[in-house]
């Protein structure tokens, strides 16, 4: 679903190479310079190249845009509150509740309708974003630094450190995540810190696997023997020469990490462990709709919609991402 | 090419650039069973010794697995030694730590033989040529560009490619761009670990011809690493052949190619194409029967003898010192018992001693 032909693309990308390349001529010299204009001479970086073919991926351009605009609803959520006169927490209990006290439905004052305490809908999804984006985001990033590190230095320093934080990873992989969380959350109340917490400490062993299998193969490679034989520390083999070249594998983990996190911090509010109530936020709002759901659909639906949206927006572009790391794959997967 | 000011005469008045005294380097072999308690260990340097005088081209050359690179590895300090002794210019290194290593390795440099894996993928070709200067921390950004961009012009590559990355260079331009790294520090010595084999044979010459003219012009010292013997010939001043990590000869250049001594070095030098087919057909090709035995058992005595056309039982039992023979100059040390005459045929000669040592080994093989 990536590009309609992948060959015709690499091929394209064959020509422009041919086209630049003579202007490096084996033997060098003056010609070369003088055969080479005034434009600057700049490599395309595997970034670069990756970016191109992302940008030529009409999906994962569609669901960026999503992305954005989800990323936008959230940043300007006050906005809502100023269009529909309606601030998040703000209860109506005599015109956003029926005479039954049942929340309403969509209609010009209440767009998406309202909830059993007659708040928007609408603003709440709104302001939702927030916190799903919020924890989404951040706790990507925790797991991310937590995973490359430990990774790195099991894969890189081997021996004792390999051994212990492998097994250190089997532990944290094998621990019961919802369990854990649940009794973590009953000693310290829900807080958002509390969930970026609990989130990132359990999914950066995954990460580190992943990163330590890389690394595992790379610091073999004779450009780590040439960064020793300069006199590099292991440091700065592992962050400047090994780092960059897991790099690539990482970023696609890591859009594809993000709406796993999203769902997970949906599912600990679903299960009351999430935030302290009238905060709003999608998860909470989808377990409080569901005991609505004969009487007042719009309650448990559009939160939902919401989530899903967003989850998908994620996925989809996090495959988009790693076809254009590696597009080898995509090729392979059309033969 | 060699030039006169590079040759040892002009030279070697003074001590040694480098000097390896009885230089070993074993690798545990992990044994499959757990209790199996006495490891294996491949012997891949086996006691070297070895000078290198100040400007010039030592040539090591040996078949695959000999020894060669972890040689070179050794003398880079990549690889500890497991016993014997490192001096590189009057200083003890064998046993430097990683920081005192420091300032050595801005005076001895590598070049490695892969052109595609020795330089990261990742990085841009300027920083990567820039790396000694950073992690050295000499000169600010501004001046690494510079110096980076001086130093790709003397390799021969457009220094306005300072921004690309290595995918979109040749072959050829890689190693250019390996060996700007490696004169970045303006080191006094370099390894170069077969530094062409991977390239294509037109653009062979054009880097051993730049590495000649950068001798010259910044007064290197190389230990050049080959299997090619007609490159070696072509950029040494001295040769050093190795089997099954040990020191076989070693000579001046012309000398080793006149005056063989060891019957290894006989056969490697005739395995050296010629260019005209009648003398090609005529002259006489060792053959060497069997393979390089283990170096995890390397064989007793002389470690030649399972191959050697002229062994003789002493060979079994002795294991001949690396010395200079029937009147050899002291620059042409050998390590053999029956050392060739020059002249001898040694396609007729044939080994004097039983099969007993070989096939006892083999049968422990199997029994394995």
């Amino acid at each position: 679903m990536n590009a309609e032909n992948p060959k015709a693309e690499t091929l394209r990308e064959d020509v422009e190479h041919a086209e630049r390349v003579p202007t490096t001529g084996e033997s060098a010299g003056a010609r070369t310079v003088a055969a080479v204009p005034a434009k600057k001479i700049e490599g395309r970086s595997p970034w670069a190249l990756a970016w191109d073919r992302l940008r030529r991926d009409k999906v994962a351009m569609i669901s960026l845009l999503i992305i954005v605009l989800i990323a936008l609803m959230a940043i300007f959520a006050p906005v809502f509150t100023a269009w529909t006169g309606h601030p998040p927490n703000e209860q109506y209990h005599s015109t956003g509740l029926t005479l039954n006290g049942l929340p309403k439905p969509p209609s010009s004052t209440f767009y998406l309708g309202t909830d059993d305490l007659g708040r928007d809908v609408l603003v709440r999804i709104a302001y939702g974003a927030r916190i799903s984006l919020l924890v989404g985001v951040i706790a990507t990033l925790i797991t991310v630094a937590i995973g490359v590190v430990v990774g790195l230095a099991a894969g890189f320093l081997g021996g004792l450190v390999d051994t212990a934080l492998a097994r250190l990873i089997d532990v944290v992989l094998s621990v019961p995540f919802l369990l854990v969380a649940i009794a973590l959350v009953s000693i310290t109340g829900p807080s958002l810190t509390v969930t970026i917490l609990v989130i990132g400490f359990f999914s950066w062993a995954s990460v580190a696997r992943i990163v330590r299998g890389q690394v595992l193969s790379l610091r073999e490679r004779e450009f780590v023997e040439a960064a020793r034989s300069l006199g590099a520390g292991s440091s700065r083999i592992m962050f400047v020469d090994i780092l960059p070249n897991v790099l690539a594998q990482v970023i696609v983990y890591t859009t594809l990490l993000i709406p796993v996190v999203i769902v997970v911090q949906a599912t600990l509010s679903f299960l009351g462990l999430g935030l302290p109530p009238p905060t709003a936020d999608w998860g909470g709002m989808i377990s409080e709709g569901q005991a609505y759901y004969r009487v007042a659909w719009w309650f448990v639906l559009f939160p939902s919609v919401a989530l899903v949206i967003t989850t998908l927006a994620f996925n989809l572009f996090g495959d988009g991402v790693r076809d254009a790391f590696d597009p080898r794959t995509d090729q392979l997967l059309n033969k | 090419m060699t030039n006169p000011a590079t040759t040892p005469a002009a030279t070697s008045t003074g001590d040694p650039l480098l000097r390896l005294e009885d230089v070993r380097k074993l690798f545990p072999v992990h044994s499959s069973s757990l209790t199996n308690r006495d490891r294996d260990f491949v012997h891949a340097v086996d006691g070297v010794d070895l000078e290198v005088r100040p400007g010039e081209t030592l040539g090591l050359v040996g078949e695959t697995g000999c020894g060669k690179s972890t040689l070179a590895r050794c003398i880079a300090r990549l690889y500890d030694v497991t016993s014997g002794k490192i001096t590189f210019d009057g200083r003890d290194v064998t046993t430097l730590s990683r920081k005192q290593m420091r300032p050595i390795r801005r005076e001895v440099q590598m070049i490695f033989q892969d052109p595609y894996g020795s330089l990261n993928p990742r990085r841009r070709v300027g920083s990567i040529i820039g790396d000694p200067f950073s992690i050295h921390g000499i000169g600010s950004r501004q001046e690494r560009k510079r110096r980076v961009q001086e130093l790709m012009e003397v390799v021969g590559l457009n220094p306005e490619h300072y921004n690309r990355f290595p995918a979109e260079f040749s072959g050829g331009q890689r190693q250019r761009i390996g060996v700007a790294r490696a004169l970045a520090l303006r080191p006094k010595m370099l390894i170069c670990d077969e530094p062409v084999s991977a390239l294509d044979v037109s653009i062979q010459a054009q880097v051993i011809n730049l590495l000649l003219d950068l001798q010259d012009e910044f007064g290197l010292t190389y230990v050049f690493i080959s299997h090619d013997l007609s490159v070696v010939r072509h950029v040494s001043d001295r040769v050093a052949v190795m089997y099954l990590g040990k020191v076989v000869e070693t000579a001046d250049v012309d000398e080793l190619f006149e005056t063989t001594r060891h019957p290894y070095t006989k056969s490697l030098l005739s395995a050296l194409p010629v260019p005209d087919p009648d003398i090609a057909d005529s002259r006489q090709r060792i053959i060497l029967a069997g393979d390089v035995p283990s170096p995890i058992k390397p064989p007793s005595g002389c470690r030649f003898h399972t191959r050697c056309p002229k062994a003789r039982p002493d060979c079994v039992k002795v294991l001949p010192p690396l010395e200079p023979v029937l009147g050899d100059p002291p620059t042409h040390s050998a390590a053999c018992l029956h050392p060739l005459e020059v002249g001898e045929d040694m396609s007729r000669s044939t080994p004097q001693i039983d099969d007993t040592e070989t096939v006892v080994q083999l049968r422990e093989e199997g029994a394995k």
